[in-house]
């Protein structure tokens, strides 16, 4: 027997290609779009891993650092070091904004990260290119999706730094580069006010007559340097020493200095389940979309096909052909449209990936999966047309 | 089984019930022997188009027999099980129009009945070719059925038609398309397999360029036949 299907398929395969091509790229843009979400996930873990700590200590209360804004004093550290089970701590501050490089900017995430070195957490774990932060102040270690280069110079607030290092796969929840600069640079760049900020708020202070005293001199001095000092960071970062449990850390730590402790797997919930749940379910709502509009598609093509072709399923009928051979033409014929049409998109999303200004990341799971999906499509859109080519009456034929 | 070709005795077909019921077979007889070409013709709306699909086991008449090659098909309202095996094994269809499929090739547009049958791919093509080349076609025989002009496309169809060896071959205004030579020829082949292979072949038809071809006519009016002699001319147009 030959097959039917393979026979119109190449007597008609222009239409074909075209239309396996037009629902390939619906293909592409669902594996894509399942790719973005893939890629958001990725970047919050990402985000999690290269932080390099065990737990994350932060203001009482608060979802932060990432998905809330904490502040804990700068000096907590010290304390939260001592304690057992604890082999590291240290300060972080985080803050999304924009950056100038040259005379464009970039929206990054300005991480400052306590002296120290490699290795401490919230530093870099791995450079592609220069060297780690040495000095105090001024130096800068950037993702090199920001698209710069070692020497640049960078503005952030008021101050240039110069990128003395390269990164890769540094990136903030949102897939924003993160710019590594000196904790202290960071403090001033999140908490410092303007001169012109500065200058109002002494004039006030110095006219506060409940400051200004003229009995108490130096007040009025206290008063304006505790205004003006910022000792706050977003989080300090804990690294746990071997055979200690999170929880072994974090109970004692919410007890005693009355702060907040999330461990790796609570983070990762806040993040995926708070920070990205709303992009997450506005993806899965277009890829529902999506996957009825190829649906759609499948049916009104196969439809056709099947129409165009009724008086030769008469012939056929009537010349003996088995309903469950014209079934498995047309049936045959929607799944050869679906796996041209998955060819398509996987090809379409592969090389489309790259070009996102985010992070797409195409996983084969999803592959699997929409592949699957693919063919129980067709296989259902297909069931109009076959109801169709079933009723046609073979007396048809005989005019 | 022994060839004795098609008998029809008090065939009926009522269509829908009640007030409705249109009786557009009242009592159809009818005996095509092996090997003979018989004309069925009738002004419009007198029952041939409901005879010939009674005839090809499409429709199922209401009353009456039907014997094919000894084989009982229908009995008043008795039938035999696998119509559609019947159809495919043991009767052939031309159409008015070719109806060949397009998106198989001439052979295969005529082998497509002994694969459906179970026939393997070769050996199906072979008798394919063979009908061809009786049907003076073989040189089309890779043609799709667009690149045929209409003679060969009908000439294809009688290929099909006759390609299981049918006892009986109904032909549904086989020549209605074509012009007065090409029906000619059509009529000539048609009495020449009914000749070589032994079938019975039942023509419906308005045309009267072909009706003097027959010997024996069946003529229908409001559902009844009656047999008629015909010229039995030549077809040497
Ligand atoms: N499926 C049907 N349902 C109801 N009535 C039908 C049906 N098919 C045919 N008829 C009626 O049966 C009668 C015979 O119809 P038939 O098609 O056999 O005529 P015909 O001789 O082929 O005519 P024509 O030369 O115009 O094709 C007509 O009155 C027609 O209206
Ligand atoms: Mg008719």
């Amino acid at each position: 027997m030959i097959s039917l299907a393979g026979r119109d398929i190449l007597h008609a395969w222009g239409k074909f290609v075209f239309t396996g091509v037009g629902l390939g790229l619906l293909i592409g843009v669902t594996l894509t779009m399942a790719g973005v979400y893939r890629g958001m996930v990725d970047d919050g873990k990402a985000l999690l891993d290269n932080s390099g700590a065990d737990l994350w200590v932060v203001q009482q209360g608060t979802l932060g650092p990432y998905a809330e804004s904490s502040s804990v004093f700068d000096d907590l550290w010290r304390d939260i070091r001592t304690m057992p089970g604890v082999a590291q701590a240290a300060n972080v501050t985080y803050l999304t904004m924009q950056v100038g490089t040259g005379d464009a900017d970039v929206r990054a995430m300005v991480v400052g990260i306590a002296a120290g070195g490699s290795g401490e957490p919230g530093w870099p774990p791995y450079l592609v290119a220069g060297r780690h932060i040495t000095r105090g102040h001024y130096e800068a270690v950037v993702d090199i999706s920001a698209g710069v280069r070692l020497g640049d110079v960078l503005r952030i607030r008021r101050n240039h730094y110069t990128v003395v290092g390269l990164t890769r796969r540094m990136v903030s929840s949102s897939g924003d580069p993160m710019v590594f600069i000196p904790l202290k640079d960071a403090q001033e760049a999140q908490f410092l006010k303007d001169n012109d900020a500065i200058l109002m708020q002494r004039r006030r202070t110095e006219g506060n007559p409940e400051f200004n005293r003229p009995g108490v001199p130096g007040l009025v001095d206290a008063v304006i340097a505790s205004q003006t000092s910022n000792s706050y960071v977003n989080a300090i970062l804990v690294r746990l020493q071997p055979g200690f449990a999170a929880q072994d850390v974090a109970v004692p730590l919410r007890r005693w200095k009355r702060l907040t402790v999330y461990d790796r797997a609570e983070m990762e919930g806040i993040l995926l389940g708070k920070l990205i749940a709303t992009s997450a379910r506005q993806i899965a709502m277009f890829l529902v979309i999506l996957a009825v509009v190829s649906a759609a598609i499948v049916a009104f093509i196969i439809y056709t096909l099947t129409m165009d072709k009724i008086r030769e399923i008469a012939v056929l009928k009537l010349i003996g052909t088995r309903n469950r051979t014209i079934a498995a033409m047309i049936l045959q014929q929607a799944l050869v449209l679906g796996v041209l049409g998955f060819v398509v998109g996987k090809i379409a999303a592969t090389f489309a990936a790259p070009l996102f200004p985010k992070y797409v990341l195409l996983v084969p799971i999803d592959s699997v999966l929409s592949f699957a999906a693919v063919l129980a499509i067709c296989v259902v859109s297909s069931l109009v047309a076959i109801r169709v080519a079933l009723k046609v009456d073979p007396a048809q034929a005989i005019s | 089984m022994a060839k004795s070709g098609i008998r029809i005795e008090r065939l009926a077909k009522r269509f829908g019930s009640g007030d409705t019921a249109v009786l557009a077979l009242k009592d159809a007889n009818m005996q095509v022997a092996p090997g003979e070409v018989v004309g069925l013709i009738g002004p419009s709306g007198s029952g041939k188009s409901t005879l010939l699909k009674c005839l090809g086991a499409v429709i199922d008449p209401t009353a009456g027999r039907m014997i094919l090659d000894d084989t009982v098909i229908y009995d008043d309202g008795w039938k035999v099980r696998d119509l559609r095996a019947l159809r495919r094994d043991r009767i052939g269809f031309v159409f008015q129009a070719p109806y060949l499929i397009p998106f198989l090739d001439a052979t295969d547009n005529v082998a497509l009945l002994p694969m459906l049958a179970g026939v393997a791919n070769d050996a199906a093509r072979e008798r394919a070719r063979e009908l061809l080349t009786a049907l003076d076609v073989a040189h089309r025989a890779q043609a799709m059925p667009a690149q045929l002009s209409g003679g060969e496309q009908q000439r294809v169809a009688i290929a099909r038609g006759l390609v299981n060896r049918p006892p009986v071959i109904l032909a549904d205004e086989p020549t209605a398309p074509l012009d007065s030579a090409r029906a000619m020829a059509v009529i000539r082949i048609l009495n020449d397999m009914a000749r070589r292979f032994e079938t019975a072949i039942i023509v419906v038809t308005h045309d009267e360029k072909i009706i003097p071809t027959f010997r024996r006519i069946y003529h229908i009016r409001d559902g009844v036949t009656q047999e008629e002699a015909g010229e039995g001319r030549g077809f040497e147009s």
